[in-house]
C-alpha cells in the first residue's frame, strides 16, 4: 500500500465489495427468496471499476444494478454525505420501502452513509443489524451495541445497515457471475439525480500511525514512578 | 481439451462437459487461493491430468462430486477469512 501525503494510492489497486456491504446484498437477496420482497436493486457509485462490484451483487441474486458514475477528482473525494445524497434520490426516484447497506466501509470506516441517508430521507433506520424481521408494515431490527444487542421496531420505508452477524454471504460462482450478465445495469451521473457531489471536507495528511515501541518492565512502584519523570511524563 | 472418435472416450462424453465446468469453476476460485492463484492453478491441472485416463462413468461422477466437494470447502475458507479478519479488525478487545 502507498501512502501519499494526502491519500492513499488506488490505481491499479484490485478492488471489491465493501464486506459489509456483501452482507447487505445477502440479506437482500435471503428477503426476496422468501418472497418477501419484489425486487432487489444494487447500486454504486464509482468509476468503471464500479460495474464489477455491481455484477458481483447480480451474481449473488440482486435483480438489476444501477451505477451511479463517478470518476476522477470527483471520486477522490466522494464521502458518505455525497453517497447519501444520491442514495436518498434513488429511493426517491425507484420508490423503494427498504435501503439496506453494510455498516460501514472498510477503507475510511465512517460508519456515516446508512445514518445520513435516512435523515435525508427522513426515514427511521436500524443501524448495526444482526437480525431483520419483516412483520407487515413494519420491521424488527436486533441491533449490536455496546453491552449486548437491542431489539426496536421501526416503519417502512427505512434504512437498514449490516453488522457483521446478520448472515453469511454466499460466494459469487462462476455460472452465477455468468448467468448474471443478463440482468441490465443502468448508467446515470449524480447530476442526473439533481445531486451536487462537491466535498465538504478537505484531508490535510495521511500518515501512517506511529511505530509502537516496545514496553519496559520495572520491578517496583519507585521504578515506575522514576521512570515515568524520566521521560518527562509527570 | 480434445476428445477422439474412439469408444473410451464416447462414453464419457456426456460427463465431459461436468468435468469441464467443474474445472472452469475451480479455476475462478483459485483466484484467490492464499498461496497464490499460479499455485492453485498448477496443483489443478496436475490433479485432472492424473485422472485423465478414468473412462468408467460411475468413478467420474465420483470424481466429480469430490471436486464440487472441494469448491464448497474453498468457499467456506474464503468466508471464514474474510469474517476472521473483520472481526479481529473491528470486534475483538485490544489485549
Amino acid at each position: 500500500m502507498q501512502i501519499y501525503k494526502s491519500g492513499v494510492v488506488t490505481d491499479g489497486v484490485k478492488h471489491s465489495m465493501n464486506p459489509f456491504c456483501e452482507i447487505a446484498v445477502e440479506e437482500a437477496v435471503k428477503l426476496k427468496e422468501k418472497k418477501l420482497i419484489k425486487e432487489v436493486v444494487a447500486v454504486s457509485c464509482g468509476p468503471q471499476q464500479a460495474q464489477e462490484t455491481i455484477r458481483t451483487a447480480l451474481a449473488m441474486g440482486a435483480d438489476r444494478g444501477i451505477h451511479v458514475e463517478v470518476t476522477g477528482k470527483d471520486y477522490e473525494h466522494l464521502g458518505p454525505l455525497q453517497v447519501s445524497k444520491i442514495f436518498a434520490a434513488l429511493a426517491k426516484k425507484e420508490e423503494a420501502q427498504l435501503v439496506i447497506l453494510g455498516k460501514q466501509a472498510i477503507d475510511d470506516d465512517c460508519n456515516q452513509t446508512g445514518q445520513m441517508t435516512a435523515a435525508l430521507l427522513d426515514w427511521p433506520q436500524g443501524t448495526f443489524a444482526s437480525e431483520v424481521t419483516l412483520e407487515g408494515d413494519k420491521i424488527k431490527v436486533v441491533r449490536e451495541i455496546d453491552g449486548g444487542l437491542e431489539t426496536i421496531k421501526i416503519n417502512t420505508p427505512a434504512v437498514v445497515t449490516a453488522d457483521l452477524r446478520l448472515n453469511t454471504p454466499r460466494y459469487a460462482t462462476l455460472p452465477n457471475i455468468m448467468k448474471a450478465k443478463k440482468k441490465k445495469i443502468a448508467n446515470m451521473k449524480p447530476a442526473d439525480l439533481g445531486v451536487d457531489v462537491a466535498p465538504r471536507l478537505e484531508v490535510l495528511k495521511v500518515e501512517e500511525p506511529p511505530q509502537r515501541e516496545a514496553g519496559v518492565k520495572v520491578e517496583t512502584v519507585e521504578d515506575l514512578v522514576a521512570r515515568l519523570k524520566d521521560t518527562g511524563r509527570i | 481439451m480434445q476428445t477422439s472418435n474412439s469408444s473410451p472416450y464416447n462414453m464419457a462424453n456426456p460427463l465431459r462437459r461436468e468435468v469441464v465446468r467443474l474445472y472452469r469453476n475451480l479455476l475462478y476460485l483459485g483466484r484467490e487461493y492464499p498461496q497464490g492463484s499460479t499455485y492453485f492453478r498448477e496443483r489443478l491441472k496436475a490433479s485432472f491430468m492424473k485422472n485423465k485416463d478414468v473412462t468408467d462413468p460411475e468413478k467420474i461422477k465420483k470424481l466429480v462430486a469430490k471436486g464440487d466437494f472441494v469448491i464448497k470447502e474453498l468457499e467456506a475458507m474464503y468466508y471464514l477469512r474474510k469474517y476472521r479478519t473483520l472481526k479481529k479488525r473491528y470486534y475483538d478487545p485490544e489485549k
